[in-house]
């Protein structure tokens, strides 16, 4: 594998070639932020967090996808992508029900942490205040899609994962939800393994341990991470 | 089957042409219009007067000024008649042996016909569609007996890029160019897609184009199959189509049939098949990466390009997308030969555009016009203006993604570079007619409302900001925004339009972002109705009212 | 220098932020020393004075007193700073928001759960009707800085409070800003 020279930020850095923009950043200390992305699921490039400017383009790519090239310019923080990212947090509050306060992963959620780095201290649009719904069919697990940002990383995590293939996208636009197998209950579903994965993998609250209360959920992300570098890396440090 | 063959079906085709020939729309327009009813009408009469030996009622396709459907034509005296009922169809008939007809008559020596060209729709409304013959006696196939014997793939791209050809679903690559990037690009596999999902509001063309003409699709994917290396072609048809699938599916099995597709075409090593996906109804899967998700049974949202479908489209192979209107012009680009096409049009746009006249114009229907063609000769001359008196105030193109041109513009040749100069752009054709009584705010709010509606909802922008846009403008509208909130839409605009995924959310925010453009006036009026503090009058109606 | 003219004022909340107020104990002390309070619920004090310096909301837009009296409010204070979630983003009390109106809780509240006598309380003019629509504080009137927090904790009170006696611009950034 041939290795490629760009510039991020200012900092020339080396990275092989079929490496993202985004990997070739972490590599170089250059934190770019994400919100659907996931170590060891695909991409996604649905959030738009990562969003980077390259030189001698217009168009604004997603680190996540957008593969380093020779020479490439890189800008990660600029005035714009800044405020587009604030943005960005902003339409996803106000296109859900998120009350931090009275959340399970309130203290724990990337979405909330990611409107404390884009500085949001108020929200600019309108609320939009959805009718949506609360499923605690299943005996471990329940999901508030009142609090689902849509970021598919559960979908992913059961598919890639685990191979279940359980979640999936139903509907459109503003009423896409996520579903179990074919929009049944949870708790019903014949292909869920119970396993865990998608409460890991998700960034809010919204798919939940049963019996957890406010602020008191921790999602052990790092388990994610272990199964991962297990079964790409063959690497099993715990 | 061979170019013999070919000759032989022609010259059977025409021995068998009787002396006068009643074509009858049958295209969707003329249909709802009830056409059916008054094919039979003309059947049945030419039966009872004994004429089936010297006359022929024909089923044909879009005769283009679908507003006074259904049109009905006498041929060789051309004698064009419209809003033809079942009851007055029999006339026609009548008429031929010397009866009054009191069928209604339409001046085919008026403008809206003589204006026009003929490329894309030459067949169009002449022939049978759902008769290959009716296609093979119009020199249909031979385009491609000529490029599988007599061409190399490479000498058939070529011929496409001397054209000047350039995509006509809207942005205007180049087709030659996209051509030989996946005929360049490797593969075990190659494919050829029809992109067949026509969804703009006010847009029409492709389903006229397959249901007037289908024979003409296939053979250009054929050819194209055969320059860039596919033996596979898919046609991605919208379902909300469902007489253009009809048509697809007729044409395909009659082209399996007398072996033009399929295995070894024309006695050459040449395979060709092509399998017709149907859309669910979603916009989106216009996209040509959610339309390719959609043909591999996933569910259709986009994914980010790089990597294009040239490179890495069905099934990871290299894919060839074009739109239906595209490969209608291949075949004459072979037999006409690509001087004959770079002589129509303009410098950098060739060729001619088939535009679907909507809206507050005269004569509305199908209009094909070499590219570079003033705006106003299409809307005024060929459009007859707006009705009733009116002026035009501004014509839409581009659907959704477009924007609008203010009358001040008319003169403005319509070609690719020349639309995007005025933030507009060509797109696959509609074209919407404004009048003095529309409101500019209601018609981005009305395409605003298409673009949330459609969205897929996989990246925020589109599917969050296109609510918010929405909300804005039906606020602007109702007059109870203030200036804050023109400023948080145009914000919010250009956010939506650089940060979405894929050209749905890309585009949404043109349609406001050009009547803000060019008529911020009508934006600022609604805001000064509005008034200072206006917007502090919330939705603070109290519950409590409704005791009980 | 002058005292600054500090008010507090407490609408569709739960008091919690107020109690965080509190909270900050002793350093109250050092407070008085720097600032006057002029108006807060926990003074005994009716009418919302003039020119005051910086008032802190607590609470959403719940009710029509909320409304008018956030308008008295606004129009008598240089600074108007939203004071904790519910007046930030509406909160807990916008709760109600996505079922659709106010009725659907009062019915609950008033007519299914009550043993005895269940009716709609209706006292015009002595019990405020209910907003359709529980609003943000800046939904209404402008708005200059926000304290987010549910509650704000007492360290991110008194780093406001310090930054409006010293007459410096209000803005919070990084944790100081979490919701919830």
């Amino acid at each position: 594998m041939s290795v490629t020279t760009l510039t991020i930020d200012g900092k020339l850095i080396s990275a092989s070639q079929d490496e993202t923009i985004l990997d070739a950043a972490r590599g170089a200390g250059i934190q770019i932020p994400t919100l659907c992305y996931v170590d060891g699921l695909s991409a996604h490039g649905g959030c738009r967090l990562c969003l980077v400017e390259i030189g001698g383009s217009s168009r604004l790519q997603p680190a996540c996808f957008m593969k380093v090239a020779e020479g490439m310019v890189v800008q990660t923080d600029t005035e714009k992508l800044r405020e587009y990212r604030k943005m960005i947090v902003e339409l996803l509050f106000a296109e859900g029900n998120h009350v931090c306060s009275i959340c399970v992963a309130n203290g724990n959620c990337e979405l909330q942490t990611q409107a404390m780095d884009v500085g949001m201290d108020h929200e600019r649009l309108d609320y939009t205040y959805p009718q949506r719904q609360v499923d605690l069919s299943h005996e471990r697990f329940g999901i508030d899609h009142n609090r689902c940002i849509l970021c598919t990383r559960c979908v992913r995590a059961c598919d890639e994962l685990e191979g279940a293939h359980t979640w999936d996208v139903a509907g459109r636009g503003s009423n896409s939800k996520v579903v179990t197998d074919l929009n049944q209950p949870w708790g019903d579903s014949p292909t869920c393994t119970s396993c865990g994965k998608c409460f890991m993998a998700c960034p809010t609250g919204a798919i939940f341990k049963q019996g957890a209360t406010v602020a008191e959920m921790d999602h052990h992300r790092a388990k994610l991470e272990f199964l991962v570098n297990a079964r790409e890396k063959k690497q099993w440090h715990v | 089957m061979e170019l013999s063959d070919l000759h032989d079906i022609a010259a059977r085709e025409r021995a068998n042409r009787p002396p006068v020939e009643i074509r009858c729309c049958s295209a969707a327009g003329c249909v709802s219009s009830n056409s059916p009813a008054v094919l039979e009408e003309l059947r049945g009469a030419v039966q009872s007067a004994g004429l089936q030996d010297r006359v022929k009622v024909a089923a044909v396709g879009c005769m283009r000024l679908c507003c006074q459907g259904p049109l009905v034509q006498t041929v060789p005296d051309g004698a064009l008649y419209q809003k033809v009922t079942p009851e007055s169809a029999p006339s026609i008939i009548a008429g031929l042996q010397g009866g009054q007809v009191t069928a209604e008559r339409c001046d085919a020596a008026a403008p809206f016909f003589t204006q026009q060209a003929s490329v894309v729709l030459e067949n169009s409304g002449k022939i049978e569609p759902e008769r290959i013959e009716a296609y093979i006696a119009v020199e249909g196939y031979h385009a491609l007996h000529h490029v599988l014997r007599e061409m190399t793939p490479a000498e058939v791209i070529q011929t496409i890029t001397r054209s000047g050809l350039r995509g006509r679903g809207g942005a205007g690559y180049p087709t030659g160019v996209k051509w030989a990037t996946v005929a360049k690009n490797p593969g075990e596999r190659k494919y050829v897609v029809c992109n067949a999902d026509e969804g703009d509001p006010g847009a029409f063309m492709n389903r006229s184009v397959l249901e007037s003409d289908p024979h003409r699709v296939l053979e250009g994917m054929a050819i194209a199959g055969y320059a860039v290396g596919a033996s596979q072609g898919y046609i991605y048809c919208r379902g909300e189509y469902p007489l253009a699938i009809e048509r697809l599916q007729k044409a395909i099995k009659q082209a399996n049939q007398r072996g033009l597709l399929g295995t070894d075409i024309f006695a050459s090593p040449f395979d060709f098949r092509i399998d017709i996906r149907i859309g669910a109804g979603a916009f989106v899967c216009g996209e040509e990466t959610a339309l390719m998700a959609s043909i591999m049974g996933g569910r259709g949202t986009p994914t980010p390009r790089p990597p294009y479908p040239a490179e890495k489209g069905l099934w990871e192979m290299p894919t060839l997308l074009n739109n239906v209107e595209t490969f209608a012009n291949v075949a004459a680009i072979i037999r006409r030969g690509p001087e004959w096409f770079a002589g129509i049009g303009t410098e950098r746009s060739k060729g001619t555009k088939v535009f679907c006249l909507t809206g507050k114009v005269v004569n509305t229907g199908l209009v094909e016009v070499p590219l570079g063609t003033p705006l106003r000769r299409i809307v005024e001359d060929i459009g007859g203006g707006a009705p009733d008196g009116g002026t035009i105030k501004a014509v839409q193109t581009g659907g959704p993604s477009g924007g609008c041109i203010p009358a001040e513009f008319l003169d403005t040749p319509v070609d690719y570079e020349s639309l995007a100069k005025l933030g507009s752009i060509m797109g696959s054709g509609g074209m919407i007619v404004m009048d003095q009584t529309t409101n500019m705010v209601d018609v981005a709010r009305y395409f605003m409302e298409f673009c949330m509606d459609e969205s897929c909802g996989k990246c925020v922008p589109c599917r969050a900001g296109t609510v918010q846009l929405h909300r804005l403008l039906s606020r602007i509208l109702a007059a109870e925004a203030g200036p804050e909130d023109m400023q948080r839409l145009e914000a919010l605009c250009q956010m939506v339009r650089d940060t979405s995924l894929c050209g749905l959310g890309q585009t949404a925010p043109n349609p406001t972002l050009s009547t803000i453009h060019y008529f911020r006036a009508e934006y600022e009026a609604l805001l000064q109705k509005a008034g200072p503090g206006q917007r502090r009058r919330l939705p603070l109606v109290a519950a409590t009212d409704n005791s009980r | 220098m002058a005292r600054l003219k500090l008010a507090t004022v407490w609408l569709g909340g739960c008091s919690g932020c107020h109690m965080s107020f509190l909270d900050l104990d002793e350093w109250l002390i050092d407070l008085a020393q720097l600032a006057d309070i002029v108006f807060t619920p926990i003074m005994d004090r009716k009418v919302y004075p003039e020119n005051v310096d910086a008032v802190l909301v607590e609470g959403a837009i719940a009710n029509e007193d909320h409304f008018e009296f956030i308008q008295d409010v606004r129009e008598r204070s240089k600074l108007l700073i939203s004071f904790g979630d519910c007046a930030v983003t509406g909160n807990v009390t916008a709760f109600r928001n996505p079922l659709g109106s106010a009725l659907p809780v009062l019915e609950r509240s008033y007519l299914e759960l009550p043993d005895l006598d269940p009716h709609l309380p209706v006292e015009p003019g002595i019990v405020p009707r209910l907003l359709e629509r529980v609003v943000p504080v800046h939904a209404v009137v402008k708005v200059d800085a926000y304290l987010p927090g549910c509650p704000p904790p007492p360290d991110r009170i008194r780093l406001a409070l310090e930054t409006l006696v010293a007459g410096k611009p209000l803005e919070l950034h990084g944790k100081d800003i979490k919701f919830g």
